[in-house]
C-alpha cells in the first residue's frame, strides 16, 4: 500500500503549484474577478499546452491518459490558485462523453476537449435549474437526463449568465431541448466530476488555512500575537482538521475512481460531502480570524468564502450526499429522498 | 499512489486471516475480574507461541518486524475478527518498545521475552493527581541510596496494577533543574509491601484503573532506563509509541460499532428518519476520514520518518467519532439503551473518556497549533 503520489504525480503537482502562482497572483484573482469576464484566454492556451484539458482523457482522442487522482491533483492546485478558468466543466465534460458517448460521439468531441481548442461545457447543479461552468465559448453543452445526458451545441440552447458570488468563475443557467443523446449512464463521471470539486475545495481550504495562520503569527493584540491564544489556535488546528480529512477522503475517492469503481459512488459521496463542509466552514473560520478586515472588499478571502459557497453546491450538495452514504452503508433508500 | 495491498502485505494478511479463524478463542468473559485477565493472559500465550504477539518487534528480540502498514493490518485484523485483547497490551505497546530503544543489552535479555510470553505483566506510572496534562511537573520523587534508589509520591490512571510484575515510572531524580531535565525513567517492581494500589472507580461504575501510593520502594540501579536525567526524552517516545498506527484499528472498531448502531436503528423504526441518516452519514465519513488519514500517516512515515500533518489529527478524529457514535445509538435506544449495565449506555460512558486520555483534546490541539501550523506558544 503506498497513500502517497508517485514521481509522476508529484511532478505535476509542484508544475502547478509553480505556474498557477504565477499566472494568477491576487492581483490577477481580483482583476479577472471584478471584470465580469473572468476567464485569461492566453492563460487558459498555456493551461492547453501543459496538456491540463486532456490530462484525464485516453491518448486515443488527444489526451493524457492519466486518471482521476492526476484529476484531483490539478483541481486541488487551481482551487489553492482560486484560478478563474473553464477547467473543471471541460474536464468533466470529457469524463461524460468518454465514458458515455458512442465511437462517433468520442471522435467528435474529445480531441477538442483534450486540446482545449473546443471546450466543453457541463452542467454541474440542477437546484432547481440547470446551471453550468464553462458555457461561454463551448461548443457542446452536456446536459443531464434522468441517468444519462444529451449533448447540444450552444446555439441551441438558451444561455443566461448568473451573477452569482464566486465571480472567479462564469455561471450560466441552461435551457436546452434536443440535442444528441449519449446511450449509456453518467453515474461515474458525475462521480469523478463530484470527487474534482471535492479537490477544488480542499485547494481553497488550505489556501484560506494558510492565509489565516500567517495572520495569526503577525497580527497582535494585547501586546502578543493573536494565534498565541487558544481561542484562535484552537479554531486553527480545527480547520486544520476539517482540510486533512477533507483531503484524505479526497484522494482515497480518486484512487477509487481509477482503481476500484465498486467502491466509488460511497467514495465520491463521502468525499464531497465532507470537503463542501470544510470548505465552507475552513473559509468562514479564515474570516473570523481576520476580523474586520477579513470582511472587507478590499481584501482577498472573501473569494474563497464565495467559490467554497458555490462549489460546495455543485453536483450535490453536502446533505444531499450524505442521504446518499445513508443509503449505501444500510439504511436502505428512503422514500422522499433529498435533492 | 496504489492502495491496495502489495503481495507481501496480502500474504501477512492471509496469514493472519486463516490463522485467527483456526484459534480465536471465543469472546472474553465479561467483567474485568481475574477470569477475564487469566482469559487474557491465555490468549497472548496463543499469540506468541505463533509468532503473533510483537508484530512490530524487530526479529532480533522475538517480534516479527511487521512494517508500519503490516502492523496496521494486524490492528484491523483483530479488530475485524473481534478478537481479544492480549493481556499485556502495555508491555506490548510501550514497555517493550521502550527497552528495545534505550535499555541495556541485559535490560533487553531480562525483560523482552517475559513481556511477549505474558509471564510479566507491565503496567504505567506516568500521571500523578497534580500533573496530567502537565506531565513533567511531576513531583513523585526518587532518591539514590547505597543499593539502588527508594521512591516516594503518588501515581493515577494505572491500569493492570494489580496484576502488574513491573510499573513504567516516571520520577524526579534532581529538584534542581528545570522540569524537563530532573526526570528518570526506571522500572519498578510491583512486588513489594511499600505499594498500595487502590482501584479508582470511574463513572460506568467499575473500576478500570487504579491510583499508586509509592512509599519509599525499592529500585535497584539495573532498572534505570535511557540514563539517569533522561526520563523526559524516554518517557516521550513511550507516548509516541502509544499513539502510532493505532488509527486504524480505531477506525476498524468505530465500523464494526457503526454497524450494530445501523441495525438498531432498524429494529428501532428509525431507519427512515432524515435526521438518523444525516448523522449516521455523518458518522461513516469520520470513521473513513480516520482510516484513510491514518494510511496516509503511516505512509509518509515509511517514506521520511514522521507523519505529515493527518497524522496529528488522529486522536481527535477517533475521540470525538467515538463519543457522537456513543450518543446517537443511546439516542435511538431510547431508555432501555439508557439502562445502566446495557451495553450502549457503558459506551456512552465509557467514551466520554476517550477525548482526555492519551493526551486530552486541548492538549493535542495546542501540539497541532504549534508543531503543525508553527504558531507561537501561549507561554
Amino acid at each position: 500500500m503506498d497513500f502517497d503520489f508517485n514521481d509522476e504525480q508529484r511532478e505535476i503537482k509542484s508544475t502547478a503549484r509553480e505556474f498557477l502562482a504565477a499566472r494568477f497572483k491576487p492581483e490577477k484573482v481580483r482583476e479577472l474577478a471584478e471584470s465580469g469576464s473572468p476567464y485569461d484566454e492566453e492563460i487558459w492556451k498555456e493551461m492547453c499546452e501543459l496538456g491540463w484539458p486532456g490530462i484525464a482523457i485516453s491518448e486515443e482522442y488527444g489526451g493524457q491518459g492519466l486518471g482521476a487522482v492526476e484529476l484531483v491533483i490539478l483541481q486541488e492546485e487551481l482551487g489553492y490558485a482560486i484560478a478563474p478558468s473553464p477547467f473543471v466543466s471541460n474536464a468533466y465534460a470529457g469524463l461524460v462523453i468518454e465514458q458515455a458517448g458512442s465511437d462517433e460521439q468520442r471522435s467528435r468531441w474529445l480531441p477538442g476537449i483534450a486540446s482545449g481548442e473546443a471546450r466543453g461545457g457541463a452542467v454541474i447543479s440542477s437546484d432547481p435549474d440547470l446551471i453550468a461552468g464553462a458555457a461561454e465559448g463551448a461548443a457542446v453543452l452536456v446536459v443531464p437526463e434522468g441517468d444519462g445526458a444529451r449533448l447540444v451545441e450552444p446555439e441551441d440552447a438558451e444561455l443566461e449568465r448568473l451573477d452569482l458570488i464566486d465571480a472567479t468563475r462564469a455561471y450560466f443557467k441552461v435551457t436546452a431541448d434536443g440535442g444528441d443523446p449519449l446511450r449509456g449512464h453518467i453515474s461515474r463521471s458525475a462521480d469523478t466530476a463530484a470527487v474534482a470539486f471535492a479537490a477544488e475545495l480542499v485547494g481553497v481550504a488550505q489556501r484560506a488555512l494558510d492565509m489565516a495562520v500567517d495572520y495569526a503569527k503577525e497580527r497582535e493584540q494585547f501586546g502578543r500575537p493573536i494565534g498565541s491564544y487558544q481561542a484562535v489556535s484552537h479554531r486553527l488546528a480545527n480547520m486544520l482538521w476539517d482540510t486533512e480529512e477533507a483531503r484524505s477522503l479526497t484522494y482515497y475517492a480518486a484512487w477509487c475512481a481509477d482503481a476500484e469503481p465498486e467502491s466509488l459512488p460511497l467514495a465520491a459521496s463521502m468525499a464531497k460531502a465532507r470537503a463542501s463542509d470544510a470548505a465552507t466552514s475552513v473559509t468562514h473560520d479564515a474570516i473570523q480570524t481576520f476580523g474586520g478586515i477579513g470582511f472587507t472588499w478590499e481584501h482577498d478571502v472573501h473569494f474563497l468564502l464565495k467559490r467554497a459557497r458555490v462549489s460546495a453546491q455543485m453536483l450535490g450538495t453536502s446533505a444531499h450526499h450524505r442521504e446518499r452514504v445513508a443509503e449505501l452503508v444500510g439504511l436502505g433508500e428512503r422514500a422522499a429522498a433529498l435533492t | 499512489m496504489d492502495l491496495s495491498l502489495t503481495p507481501e502485505e496480502q500474504a501477512f494478511r492471509d496469514e493472519l486471516r486463516a490463522w485467527l479463524e483456526e484459534n480465536h478463542p471465543g469472546p472474553a468473559p465479561k467483567g474485568g475480574d481475574q477470569e477475564q485477565f487469566a482469559f487474557e493472559r491465555d490468549w497472548q500465550r496463543t499469540l506468541h507461541a505463533a509468532g503473533w504477539a510483537g508484530v512490530s518487534w524487530p526479529k532480533e528480540y522475538g517480534g516479527r518486524g511487521a512494517t508500519l502498514i503490516e502492523q496496521a493490518i494486524f490492528g484491523e485484523e483483530l479488530a475485524r475478527a473481534k478478537a481479544p485483547r492480549p493481556a499485556n497490551v502495555l508491555g506490548l505497546v510501550m514497555g517493550g518498545p521502550v527497552v528495545i530503544a534505550h535499555g541495556t543489552e541485559e535490560q533487553k535479555e531480562r525483560f523482552l521475552e517475559p513481556i511477549l510470553s505474558a509471564e510479566e505483566i507491565w503496567c504505567q506510572g506516568f500521571s500523578e493527581p497534580e500533573s496530567g496534562s502537565d506531565l513533567a511537573s511531576l513531583k513523585t520523587k526518587a532518591v539514590a541510596d547505597d543499593s539502588g534508589w527508594r521512591v516516594t509520591g503518588q501515581k493515577v490512571w494505572t491500569t493492570f496494577a494489580h496484576e502488574a510484575k513491573w510499573c513504567m515510572l516516571v520520577a524526579r531524580t534532581d529538584p534542581d533543574v528545570p522540569k524537563h531535565k530532573g526526570l528518570t525513567y526506571f522500572l519498578m517492581d510491583m512486588e513489594q509491601d511499600e505499594i498500595e494500589v487502590r482501584p479508582l472507580r470511574q463513572i460506568t461504575g467499575e473500576a478500570e484503573f487504579n491510583e499508586l501510593f509509592i512509599e519509599n520502594a525499592y529500585i535497584s540501579d539495573s532498572n534505570v532506563v535511557g540514563g539517569v536525567g533522561n526520563g523526559w526524552m524516554v518517557a516521550i517516545t513511550t507516548l509516541m509509541n502509544e499513539r502510532a498506527g493505532l488509527g486504524a484499528s480505531a477506525a476498524l472498531g468505530l465500523a464494526q460499532s457503526l454497524d450494530e448502531l445501523i441495525e438498531l436503528a432498524k429494529e428501532r423504526g428509525r431507519a427512515e428518519d432524515p435526521i438518523v441518516r444525516d448523522k449516521v452519514a455523518r458518522l461513516r465519513i469520520g470513521i473513513e476520514g480516520l482510516r484513510r488519514g491514518a494510511m496516509r500517516a503511516l505512509t509518509t512515515t515509511m517514506k521520511v520518518g514522521v507523519p505529515g500533518p493527518e497524522g496529528s489529527i488522529a486522536k481527535l478524529q477517533w475521540s470525538s467519532t467515538n463519543q457522537a457514535l456513543t450518543d446517537l445509538a443511546v439516542e435511538i435506544g431510547g431508555t432501555e439503551a439508557l439502562e445502566q449495565g446495557s451495553t450502549w449506555a457503558y459506551r456512552f460512558l465509557r467514551s466520554r473518556a476517550n477525548s482526555i486520555e492519551g493526551g486530552t483534546s486541548d492538549v493535542l490541539k495546542n501540539i497541532v497549533a504549534e508543531r503543525v501550523l508553527g504558531l507561537p506558544k501561549l507561554r
